[in-house]
């Protein structure tokens, strides 16, 4: 959280909508310990990281339609042994849970 | 709204101890309660009880500067996992403490910031303890060591660093027996080899005991050869990581031979 604060200000200040998505969760290796933080605003930018980059570009999906409405806030889990909705890896093989919500507290 | 991120936000640019707490899991996902010691929480997680537990909890998690999912009842019943409640510490930066402003200090400087070290310089001599001279650090300090320790080392933890630099037995031996009455988890000095078996003789006429003199890593750093200050730098910052990860890396202190490649 606070390696992306200085982008969450400049963006609300501007006007945009925020979400943020925290690993809340890690099994087996993960790049990133509980904590790490990525923000995304309504215009797709990107501050901070929950991964080694194996993960960030689905992680901005999950955002914008969380900010869009099309998905209610809460975890979403990325690793081996997904399902096809969140075909998405790690190439260290863990798994990480990310808690996805709009910055609207 | 709001109200919660702006007394987040202005705790951390305060670097403040503060908790967040968000239900993850559970009826009222996304709630959330913003803790902080002495003062009473902001927020709620939907229930008045679980808000205690949680507030209880979070703040013995922020004393050790943890994160992690934890699970409750609703009312914050222990083994149920009804709701489960992410509390994310945001613990004060840790220190690294300086003595001695010599050229390695400001590398040693631009590395403890790299690793989000609090870094101060200390040093009696205000020719040479200027914020000029290490832009780098977050504070620079011109005192004696022992003074300064005399004035912070109470707030020093086992994620804080003292790095000794000062190259003299004037400013060193005090830093070093006042830091030793400190309870850092990381103390090193620098020296050739020649230079501390001098020193660990005047630490032992100073009353510091082999329990003592276990604690410093000295000489200073890991044994990679490193020549120039940003190397010398880089092996002090390995060595404070190892030390704390408790994983096997080759200090200088526990080898023998040169020191410099």
């Amino acid at each position: 959280m606070r390696e992306v604060l200085d982008d969450i200000e400049r963006w609300r200040a501007a006007g945009h909508r925020v979400a943020i998505a925290r690993v809340v969760g890690v099994d087996g290796s993960a790049p990133r310990d509980p904590g790490a933080t990525m923000a995304v605003n309504d215009a797709g930018e990107v501050a901070g990281s929950v991964s080694g980059g194996c993960v960030e570009g689905a992680v901005v999906t999950e955002a914008l339609a969380v900010l869009d409405g099309e998905h209610e806030r809460g975890v979403v889990t990325f690793g081996y042994s997904d399902d096809e909705a969140f075909a998405v890896g790690l190439t260290c093989g863990g798994t990480v849970h990310l808690f996805v919500e709009p910055l609207d507290w | 709204m709001s109200a919660i991120y702006e007394t987040l936000r202005d705790a951390l640019r305060a670097e403040a101890a503060v908790a967040l707490a968000t239900v993850v899991e559970g009826p009222a996902i996304g709630a959330k309660l913003l803790v902080r010691p002495g003062v009473p929480p902001v927020g709620s997680l939907g229930d008045p009880d679980l808000d205690r537990v949680v507030a209880r909890d979070a703040l013995g998690e922020l004393e050790s500067g943890l994160t992690s999912t934890r699970h409750y009842g609703r009312h914050g019943e222990a083994r149920a996992s009804e709701v489960a409640v992410f509390i994310e510490s945001f613990a004060p930066l840790p220190r690294m403490i300086i003595f001695g402003a010599v050229d390695f200090t400001a590398a040693l400087a631009r590395a403890g910031k790299l690793l989000g070290y609090r870094v101060t310089v200390c040093d009696a001599r205000a020719v040479f303890a200027t914020p000029q001279r290490f832009p780098t650090a977050d504070e620079v300090v011109n005192d004696w060591p022992e003074r300064y320790l005399a004035k912070v080392g109470e707030e020093l933890g086992p994620r804080d660093a003292v790095c000794v630099l000062t190259h003299d037995h004037k400013f060193d031996i005090p830093a070093l027996v006042a830091a030793l009455g400190t309870a850092a988890g990381y103390l090193g000095a620098m020296g050739s080899r020649r230079t501390h078996e001098d020193r660990v003789r005047r630490l032992r006429e100073a009353g510091v005991d082999d329990r003592g003199l276990e604690r410093i890593m000295a000489p200073i750093g890991l044994d990679i050869g490193a020549r120039t200050p940003e190397e010398t730098a880089i092996a002090i910052c390995a060595e404070i990581i190892a030390l704390r990860t408790g994983h096997a890396a080759p200090s200088l202190r526990d080898a023998s031979g040169p020191i410099h490649g």
